[in-house]
């Protein structure tokens, strides 16, 4: 086993936790940025040192910070997402940077940004300029794709799960909550959706009893770092999985899920090398949605068989009256032979296993909320 | 001289300096504007106006900024050459 480092990112700025070689004592370093609003904080897997960050405020505007030696020092975006006019005459404004992904391993300088409101983002050199991807954000159909102001999420509509195929740097895919699945198989020029399968409680049922194509509202979407057919997501509508060898319809494996979990919540992980283990953390969908851990008892839900049947997991977390749950950024794992897995919650609580869900104990127990967990690198 | 009283949340653009002062002259046609000195704070501190004005040159919806004790929400607002322009992070902001 070697040591760990997760990067967190929280309502009120960022820290860096480091395991010993055992993943059983953490030391917590920071804060970073006391105070911004930091929805996610990423290393780069190719670069040694260089990590990214989104930074945002409760007074300004949003911008990205980069850093070339392990977060000791961190300079600013000098163009930092925006959009231009659209061509429907809109003129949106990037309220926070949400989410931030490497590029292909072939361009070490290329990064992408999601926002909210929804954009889709690039950067060809490392984070210091991004230009909007204009085949998406001015897609013709971006408008009906993307939704009106009542088809966003609490905290404003978003683009995230932003994936590059690492077998194919042209295939993109990305989850707009609301607006759906959508993929690109040319670098961002042209894009479809793939949201077919998918359930939209939300909406009225169509009166031809066809799908509707987008509109819906993909939560964290995962696709397999080996194996690039196996797609998962956590939709706000239930837990479905692809295998795009088999086609472009999702099934909804939540169904397996026992029914009195449900089978709603934000994050999904998959296993760095076995495409069937999947790891999701339900959350109170029922009612008045109080997003709640079901019932007050917090637990994740591993899969070892593509989502055929799950196991719950909760030894070691409060067995009662604990009403955290976990955002999409906020579950993560390493790539150790016995895999370590890290959920950071709602109520700033940073939790772990070093024995792949079996067992859990708190890693921090004090920090502010939870918006992302990274697991980094170390020098 | 126009002095422009600056927020805490910008500190990190200023090294903590809340006052700065700029000799601006008006154009041969036209007046100063409340975007004139925003273009004069950010030659001075490079990427902060897109901290408080939005990329269609909207002030940021947490942002508020006045003109002598007149709060503006247009960077079309007129000032003088000796002007006293505040920026401050607004309550709803929290």
């Amino acid at each position: 086993m070697s040591k760990q480092v997760l990067l967190v990112g929280t309502r009120k700025g960022a820290w860096k936790i480091e395991s010993d070689a055992n993943r059983s004592q953490w030391k917590i370093a920071g804060p970073m940025h006391l105070g911004a609003v930091v929805s996610h904080y990423v290393a780069d897997p190719r670069r040694p040192g260089v990590e990214l960050m989104s930074v945002g405020s409760g007074h300004l505007g949003p911008s990205v910070y980069m850093s070339k030696d392990y977060g000791e020092t961190w300079a600013e975006a000098s163009k930092p997402p925006a959009f231009s006019p659209e061509p429907n005459g809109s003129n949106r404004s990037v309220d926070h940077v949400f989410w931030l992904t490497p590029g292909h391993a072939s361009e070490p300088d290329v990064w992408y940004a999601g926002t909210s409101p929804q954009g889709l983002f690039r950067s060809s050199d490392g984070g210091d300029t991004w230009d909007e991807v204009l085949g998406f954000n001015h897609h013709p159909d971006f408008l009906q794709w993307r939704g009106g102001d009542k088809d966003g999420t609490p905290d404003g509509p978003k683009l995230h799960s932003v994936i590059v195929d690492h077998s194919d740097k042209a295939h993109l895919l990305v989850g707009m909550s609301s607006g759906g699945i959508f993929e690109s198989f040319d670098e961002g020029k042209t894009w479809a959706p793939l949201n077919s399968g998918v359930a939209m409680d939300f909406y009225p049922p169509k009166e031809d009893g066809s799908e509707y194509e987008f509109g819906h509202d993909p939560h964290c979407l995962v696709m397999h770092p080996v194996h690039a057919n196996r797609l998962y997501h956590q939709n706000h509508c239930g837990l479905y999985a692809m295998d795009r060898a088999q086609g472009k319809r999702w099934s909804r494996i939540g169904d397996n899920m026992p029914r009195e979990v449900g089978d709603i919540g934000f994050p999904i992980v998959v296993h760095p090398r076995d495409p069937e283990r999947i790891w999701v953390f339900p959350m109170d969908g029922s009612g008045q949605w109080p997003r709640t851990s079901p019932g007050g008892k917090p637990a994740v839900f591993h899969s070892r068989d593509g989502g055929a049947s799950f196991e719950r997991q909760a030894n070691g977390f409060p067995a009662e009256q604990a009403w955290w749950t976990v955002k999409r950024q906020c579950m993560a794992l390493d790539q150790e032979p016995t895999v370590g897995l890290y959920v950071g919650t709602t109520n700033g609580q940073l939790w772990g296993s070093s024995d792949e869900g079996a067992s859990w104990h708190g890693i921090a127990m004090d920090l502010p909320q939870i918006f992302s967990i990274e697991v980094g690198r170390l020098p | 001289m126009i002095r422009v009283f600056l927020p805490s949340q910008l500190d990190d653009y200023t090294e903590g300096a809340r006052e700065q002062s700029f000799a601006l002259q008006a154009p041969p046609e036209g007046s100063l504007t409340l975007k004139d000195v925003i273009e004069a704070l950010e030659m001075r501190f490079r990427g902060l106006a897109f901290r408080v004005v939005d990329e269609h040159g909207n002030i940021r919806r947490h942002i508020a900024m006045f003109v002598g004790e007149t709060m503006v929400r247009d960077l079309s607002a007129p000032v003088n050459p000796d002007s006293r322009v505040q920026i401050v992070g607004a309550l709803s902001g929290g």
